[in-house]
C-alpha cells in the first residue's frame, strides 16, 4: 500500500508575497487525489515544496514519519525515492535518449543487471505507448510524447507515492483519457498514492478519490470528491464550469467593480460563451481496465467516507449514499433520500458493520477496518 | 513574514549570494569524496574544456610571451642587464602570465559552456528531476565539471607557460637581437623551482573558482532561458573578479612566504 502524506501548516512565501499559507491535509494511502486551482495559485509550489525541492517557511509534511520539511539532507535523499514525480515538461534529462531517461533510476539506485533493466524500461515504455521510441532523443518528440516518457520514468522504482505536475497539459483530449485510465489502472497494480495536480476539469471529475482546491492562497477545501463536486462554494462553482462569473478574475483576484460589471453584462444578455447546464454533481468515477485487479483504494475509501459521513456536507452526504449499491447501503446502515425525508442526522453510519450484516459476499471479500484513525484527522 | 519587520540591509542580497556560493564550493569539495565517482562524466567534461581551450589559450600565450619579451627587453636594456632579459620574461609567464591566461580561457571558454548547460537544465526542471529521484546534482553532475576545470586548467598552464617562454624565446632573440645562449642560462638566474609550484597551485585554484562560479549561476538562474544567458555572463564577469583578486592574495602570500632566489 502507498505511503501516506500528512501536511500540516505549510506556508510558502517568495520574499514579501505569499504563495499560501497553512494547507493542512492528508493523502490517505493508496488513494487518487486531485488538487485544482486556477493558474499561478502555486500549485507547481506546492508539489515542490512536498518533495523538499522548496523550502516552506513553517509547517510540516510527514510521509511514512519522516518530516520532509525539517529533515537531514540523508534521510530527505531516501525519502525521495519512494517517490515518482511527472513534472509539467516531463524534465527528461536532455542528453540522454527515452531509453537511458527511463532507466537512469533503476542504474543509479538498483543492481539490477541490464538485461533485466531493459526488460522493465521497455514494459514501461510500452505502458506509455512510446514502444519503438526508446533511441528517440528528447529534443526530438512531441510535448506529450515527453510527458509520457516523464511518466514511465517516474513509474519504473514502483513508487509508493506518484505526483504529476499537469499531466494533461500540452495533450488532446483523448490522449489525456488514456492518461487518465492509465494512473487509474497503475492504482490498482500498485496501490501507490497518486496526487495530480490540474486545471482539468474533466479529469477532476472522473478520476480521484479525494478532490481539492487552492485558491486566494488557501486550501479552500479538500475531502471525498463528492463534497467538492456537490459545493456551493461559488469559487468552485465558478472553476467547475468554467465561468468568467464569479470571484476568480483573470489576474488571480476579481475586485467588486469588476465583478458588478461582469454581472450587468451577464444581466443584459451577454453570453460569455460557458455552458448553460452546471457541470458540478456527481459522476462515475474511472475504473480499472477489466482484467486487472480491482483498486484496494476504494474499498478503503468507502469505509473512510462512511465513518466521516456525518460531518460532510447534506450534498455530498446524499451524492455518496446514491453511488452506493442497494447492498452497500444496507450494510452501512443507511439509505438514499434520508435528507429529503427532513432527518439529516439518521444517516450517520456505524463505525463498523452492523452485526446483522448479511450479504452474497464471501467472508474474505467483507471489507476490513483496521484503521479507526481516518475520521478522527 | 520576517521580511516584514524591518528594510532589508543594504548589502545584504550581495552577503547573502557570497555565502551560498561559498556553501556550494564547500559541498563541492566534500562531495568530491563521495562515491561512486562519475568517471564517464569527468573525463567527458575534461575532454570538452579542452577541446575549447586548447587552442585559443595556445593563441593567447604566444603573443602574451611576445609583449612580455618586449616590453622588459627594452626595459631591461635601459636598465642595462641585457643578459637577464631571459630570467625575468620566465618569472613573469611562469609566475602570472600562465595561471591568469589559463584561467581567463578555462572561465570564458569553459566556465560559460558549463554555465549555460546547467543552466538550461535548471530551467528545464532536469536538476529538481534528478533531485527527486534520489541522486545529488552536485555529486553527479557539478564535481566531474568543477574537477575537470582544474585539471584541464593544471594542464593548459603547463601549456601556456611553454608556448610563452618560446615566444618570449623568439622575439627576443629574432627581434630584439638578444643572445640565445644568455636568454637560456639565464633562465636559473632568478627563477627558481617553487615560482612552477606556485604556477601550478594558482592554475588549481583558479580552475575550481571557475568551476565552482559557473556552477553556482548555472543553477540559480533567474526567471528563464533570458535568466540563463545573464547567468552565463555573470559568471565570467564574477570569474574574472574573483581571479585577480585571488591572484593578488597568492602572490602577496607567495612573496611573503617564499624568499626571492640569492636572498
Amino acid at each position: 500500500m502507498g505511503a501516506e502524506v500528512v501536511i500540516e501548516g505549510l506556508t510558502k512565501s517568495f520574499g514579501r508575497q505569499a504563495i499560501w499559507r497553512d494547507v493542512s491535509l492528508t493523502l490517505p494511502p493508496g488513494e487518487v487525489s486531485v488538487m485544482l486551482g486556477p493558474s499561478g495559485t502555486g500549485k507547481s509550489v506546492f508539489l515542490k515544496s512536498m518533495i523538499g525541492l522548496l523550502k516552506p517557511d513553517r509547517g510540516s509534511c510527514l510521509i511514512n514519519g519522516v518530516d520532509i520539511v525539517t529533515c537531514s539532507e540523508q534521510q530527505l535523499y531516501e525519502t525521495r525515492k519512494l517517490f515518482g514525480v511527472l513534472f509539467q515538461d516531463g524534465a527528461l534529462f536532455g542528453s540522454m535518449n527515452l531509453f537511458d531517461n527511463v532507466a537512469f533510476p533503476l542504474r543509479e539506485h538498483t543492481r539490477k543487471s541490464e538485461a533485466e533493466i531493459k526488460r522493465i524500461v521497455l514494459e514501461k515504455l510500452e505502458m506509455t505507448g512510446l514502444q519503438g521510441a526508446e533511441k528517440k532523443l528528447p529534443g526530438e518528440i512531441s510535448g506529450g510524447m515527453r510527458k509520457r516518457a516523464g511518466l514511465a520514468r517516474a513509474l519504473v522504482l514502483d513508487p509508493q507515492i506518484i505526483l504529476c505536475d499537469e499531466p494533461d497539459s500540452g495533450l488532446d483530449p483523448v490522449r489525456t483519457a488514456y492518461l487518465s485510465q492509465l494512473l487509474i489502472d497503475l492504482n490498482a497494480q500498485i496501490d501507490a498514492t497518486i496526487l495530480i495536480v490540474t486545471h482539468n476539469i474533466n479529469l477532476a471529475r472522473t478520476v480521484p478519490d479525494n478532490l481539492g482546491m487552492l485558491f486566494r492562497k488557501e486550501l479552500v477545501m479538500f475531502g471525498p470528491r463528492e463534497v467538492l463536486l456537490t459545493s456551493d462554494e461559488p469559487v468552485v462553482e465558478q472553476f467547475l464550469n468554467g465561468r468568467r462569473l464569479g470571484p476568480i478574475g483573470m489576474s488571480e483576484e476579481k475586485d467588486a467593480a469588476t465583478m458588478a460589471a461582469e454581472q450587468a453584462h451577464a444581466a443584459a444578455g451577454h453570453s460569455d460563451g460557458s455552458p448553460e447546464e452546471d457541470l458540478r454533481g456527481i459522476v462515475p468515477q474511472i475504473e480499472p481496465t477489466p482484467g486487472l485487479p480491482e483498486r484496494q483504494a476504494v474499498r478503503r475509501r468507502k469505509d473512510r467516507v462512511m465513518r466521516i459521513l456525518h460531518e460532510l456536507p447534506p450534498a455530498a452526504q446524499e451524492g455518496i449514499i446514491a453511488s452506493l449499491t442497494p447492498e452497500e447501503q444496507r450494510r452501512y446502515g443507511v439509505r438514499a433520500g434520508a435528507h429529503a425525508a427532513g432527518r439529516p442526522r439518521v444517516a450517520v453510519p456505524s463505525p463498523t458493520p452492523r452485526t446483522g450484516f448479511s450479504g452474497s459476499l464471501a467472508d474474505t471479500d467483507v471489507a476490513n477496518l483496521p484503521r479507526t484513525d481516518w475520521g478522527s484527522r | 513574514m520576517t521580511a516584514r519587520t524591518a528594510r532589508p540591509m543594504p548589502g545584504a542580497g550581495a552577503l547573502r549570494e557570497t555565502g551560498r556560493l561559498f556553501a556550494l564550493g564547500l559541498d563541492v569539495a566534500v562531495n568530491i569524496f563521495k562515491r561512486p565517482f562519475q568517471f564517464r562524466e569527468f573525463i567527458q567534461q575534461c575532454w570538452f574544456i579542452a577541446s575549447v581551450t586548447i587552442l585559443p589559450t595556445a593563441l593567447v600565450a604566444i603573443p602574451f610571451g611576445a609583449i612580455v619579451a618586449l616590453q622588459l627587453g627594452t626595459l631591461i636594456v635601459q636598465l642595462g642587464a641585457q643578459s637577464f632579459t631571459g630570467a625575468a620574461s620566465v618569472l613573469a609567464i611562469i609566475q602570472q602570465a600562465a595561471p591568469l591566461v589559463t584561467a581567463l580561457l578555462v572561465a570564458g571558454a569553459g566556465g560559460s559552456a558549463i554555465c549555460a548547460d546547467i543552466g538550461s537544465r535548471t530551467i528545464r526542471e532536469e536538476i529538481d528531476a534528478m533531485e527527486v529521484l534520489g541522486v545529488s546534482p552536485i555529486q553527479r553532475l557539478i564535481v566531474p565539471r568543477v574537477l575537470a576545470a582544474m585539471l584541464v586548467a593544471v594542464l593548459l598552464n603547463g601549456l601556456v607557460s611553454v608556448v610563452g617562454v618560446m615566444g618570449g624565446y623568439f622575439f627576443n632573440v629574432v627581434l630584439q637581437g638578444g643572445t640565445p645562449g644568455a636568454y637560456l642560462a639565464s633562465f636559473s638566474a632568478l627563477a627558481q623551482l617553487p615560482d612552477l609550484w606556485i604556477s601550478e597551485l594558482k592554475a588549481l585554484i583558479f580552475g575550481f573558482i571557475a568551476g565552482v562560479v559557473a556552477a553556482y549561476r548555472g543553477l540559480n538562474p533567474k526567471g528563464g532561458p533570458k535568466g540563463v544567458g545573464d547567468a552565463v555572463n555573470q559568471s565570467v564577469v564574477i570569474t574574472f573578479l574573483l581571479l585577480f583578486f585571488v591572484n593578488f592574495v597568492l602572490t602577496a602570500v607567495y612573496l611573503q612566504v617564499v624568499p626571492a632566489k640569492g636572498s
